[in-house]
């Protein structure tokens, strides 16, 4: 497989493009996505490539513009709108939620709504309360929804472009904090990532560090850091949570019978307490230490440096949940 | 302008299957065969059909919880969504939408919508989605009064108007918003003023007069295939029935309020101008209500017999 060194900015970038190319159904709408390229920068290029009709700068307005998209989607369009900040998203819901998510549901099976909703998430920004949640475990929660959540620069790519495939709406969130990371990105125009299979990041076998996003790198700094004390850690992402692959979760599990669980949600009612309740149930006779579960800090995201940096999950917090476990080699 | 003959009979048809349908909806809510709500359109058939009669089969619409008008103007199958309503798999959504959610693809049917307002970004999508592609599709938004209040209205005008889209906003005000007078809770002269400063153009016209609504839809529909955007129609209507079976309709409304409505009831309206016009003989009227009559019996008794799904279907659907 041909492979290039790419941003994770331009992996997106170029996922967008090339299914762009692919099919001329497909067009992209959002707040500053054209001449701008989106207020991050990471889509510079893609309007000079494909002009007006094509990427569109739309009104601040995202209630209409996923609606626009829904109704789109609806009708043989296949849209990819841009929700800048995850947090915006909360302006949308209805049209997310309520139609989106139902209208193949509700019609018997006569609709398909291939729209692809790509928004942001993660703190770290100095952004406060309103720029830096990530609110992923809101639209999981909702049948008839597809999330992704890539980690990487390859994973970005490819799992944007079987989004842009996928004829159920599926929103990806992509961390901000993770646009200029690195790493080796496939350059074959069908390269894609099947949505349900989670990604062994590193092998390992006395503990199974799951973790989502930008907390993959987190787990990973915290693996390197125990394999210098001893302890094996496998880093386990699943890249999407909609569908989740459970089994693959519970298997690491099985083999490690230790799991600590990361992700940048509120850790109250998130992600990481449904994946430890898969874990629980799937790997119960396994389990040699109570599953550990790390998230975002249950308050609104605090603008003051030291105050964001306290409520966000980090490689000390992973490898002293390890610690504690105690793991004894035998 | 005279219209075609045969539309005029085409609208009287629609008008009198929708009345006949809704009253058979009554008997068989009240009747226990049907669960849930039934918001009945009793009395704004015209405003559906007139719009409806200006449509191409695959142009779109978006319909309303009180929505059964918008679909068997539309085009829907009277089999399917009688059907659809008593929650049978032979239903146009194989009993999973019930009458919130009625939609038939084939015929451009969106989808009823149980968010009031929920139609505004679909079918202004529907028209992005038509200028995108490069069709002449024009779509239409059936909404109530009190939808017109909801803040995506607003959004969806301003983008319609910014990008010339072929989309007909199609107010029915029936005056009140459940059961609320319209007025007590609605700021301006009238809910078609409130596209003049997106520069979109509207009309109001009285929803008891088919030929009016259909004029009105019919500007629209050639300004919006022109590519000159979009058009406000506001439809002055009324609900002969409550908000919804279970609800008489009176207290909140005046008896004289509702005979005097009554009194200029649509199809009353329609058939004295076709009679009037030597279009077709009250004899020959007559006759078409038997037929309307002898399908709708059909459609009741096939709907009856149909089954409901096997539970086995209740996680299909819900991811394609």
């Amino acid at each position: 497989m041909s492979m290039r060194e790419m941003t994770y900015g331009e992996a997106v970038k170029e996922a967008m493009a090339e299914e762009m190319r692919r099919d001329p159904t497909v067009f992209l709408m959002g707040e500053d996505v054209g001449k701008a390229g989106t207020v991050f920068k990471v889509l510079l290029g893609l309007h000079d490539e494909f002009g007006d009709d094509r990427v569109i700068d739309t009104p601040i307005a995202e209630a209409g513009l996923v609606g626009l998209g829904v109704g789109a989607a609806l009708t043989g369009s296949r849209p990819i709108v841009d929700i800048m900040f995850g947090d915006f998203i909360a302006l949308a819901m209805d049209q997310i939620v309520n139609q989106a998510a139902k209208l193949r549901y509700m019609s018997g099976g006569q609709a398909i709504v291939p729209i692809t909703i790509r928004s942001t998430m993660g703190a770290g920004r100095s952004s406060a309360a309103q720029h830096s949640q990530s609110l992923h475990a809101w639209l999981a929660h909702i049948p008839g929804l597809k999330v992704a959540i890539p980690s990487t620069p390859a994973d970005a790519k490819g799992l944007f472009k079987t989004a842009v495939r996928d004829d159920n709406p599926v929103v990806i969130y992509e961390d901000k904090m993770m646009y200029a990371l690195k790493g080796m990105v496939p350059t074959e125009e069908d390269y894609t990532i099947p949505f349900g299979q989670a990604h062994i990041k590193r092998e390992g076998d006395d503990v199974t560090l799951i973790a989502t996003s930008s907390m993959v790198h987190v787990a990973l700094d915290a693996a390197d850091a125990l394999a210098e004390q001893g302890i094996s850690a496998e880093v386990l992402d699943p890249r999407t949570l909609v569908p989740l692959d459970r089994e693959t979760l519970i298997e690491s599990v099985v083999k490690t019978t230790r799991a600590v669980i990361i992700d940048e949600g509120y850790k109250s009612f998130g992600i990481t307490g449904e994946i430890a309740s898969t874990v629980y149930n799937g790997a119960f006779d396994y389990i040699d230490a109570p599953i550990v579960r790390l998230g975002a800090m249950d308050v609104p995201v605090p603008f003051s440096k030291p105050l964001e940096d306290a409520t966000i999950p980090t490689p000390e917090d992973v490898i002293k949940a390890v610690q504690d476990m105690k793991i004894i080699h035998r | 302008m005279s219209l075609p003959s045969e539309i005029l009979i085409k609208m009287y048809r629609a008008m009198l299957r929708i009345r006949r349908f809704e009253e058979q909806i009554w008997e068989v809510y009240t009747g226990g065969l049907m669960h849930g709500l039934a918001h009945l359109y009793i009395g704004e058939e015209a405003v559906a059909v007139g719009v409806c009669a200006a449509l191409r089969d695959d142009d779109f619409i978006t319909s309303t919880h009180r929505g059964h008008g918008h679909c068997v103007a539309k085009g829907g199958n009277l089999e399917a969504m009688m059907a659809e309503v008593m929650g049978r798999v032979t239903g146009h959504c194989r009993g999973k939408g019930g009458s919130m959610h009625i939609a038939d693809m084939s015929v451009g049917i969106l989808g009823a919508n149980g968010i009031v307002g929920g139609g505004f970004g679909i079918a202004t999508g529907a028209a992005l989605s038509a200028q995108k592609r490069g069709t002449d599709q024009v779509a239409v938004c059936f909404f109530g009064d009190g939808a017109s209040n909801q803040g995506i209205f607003f959004e969806v005008m301003n983008f319609a108007a910014i990008w010339k889209l072929p989309v007909i906003y199609v107010c029915e005000n029936n005056h009140y918003g459940e059961y609320t007078p319209t007025e007590n809770v609605t700021a301006g002269k009238s809910i078609a003023d409130r596209s003049l400063p997106f520069g979109i153009p509207s009309t109001t016209v009285d929803g008891s007069d088919a030929i009016a609504v259909y004029e009105a839809t019919a500007a629209a529909v050639e300004r919006a295939r022109k590519g000159d955007g979009a058009t406000l129609i506001e439809c002055d209507t009324y609900r002969y029935r409550g908000h919804h079976v279970g609800d008489p309709g009176e207290g909140y409304r005046s008896k004289e309020e509702i005979e005097s409505w009554m009194a200029k009831d649509p199809i009353q309206l329609l058939r004295t101008k076709i009679m009037d016009d030597n279009i077709a003989s009250g004899a020959e009227l007559d006759a078409e209500e038997r037929e309307v009559e002898k399908e709708m019996e059909n459609a009741l008794e096939a709907a009856k017999a149909a089954p409901y799904p096997d539970v086995e279907e209740v996680n299909q659907h819900v991811y394609a």
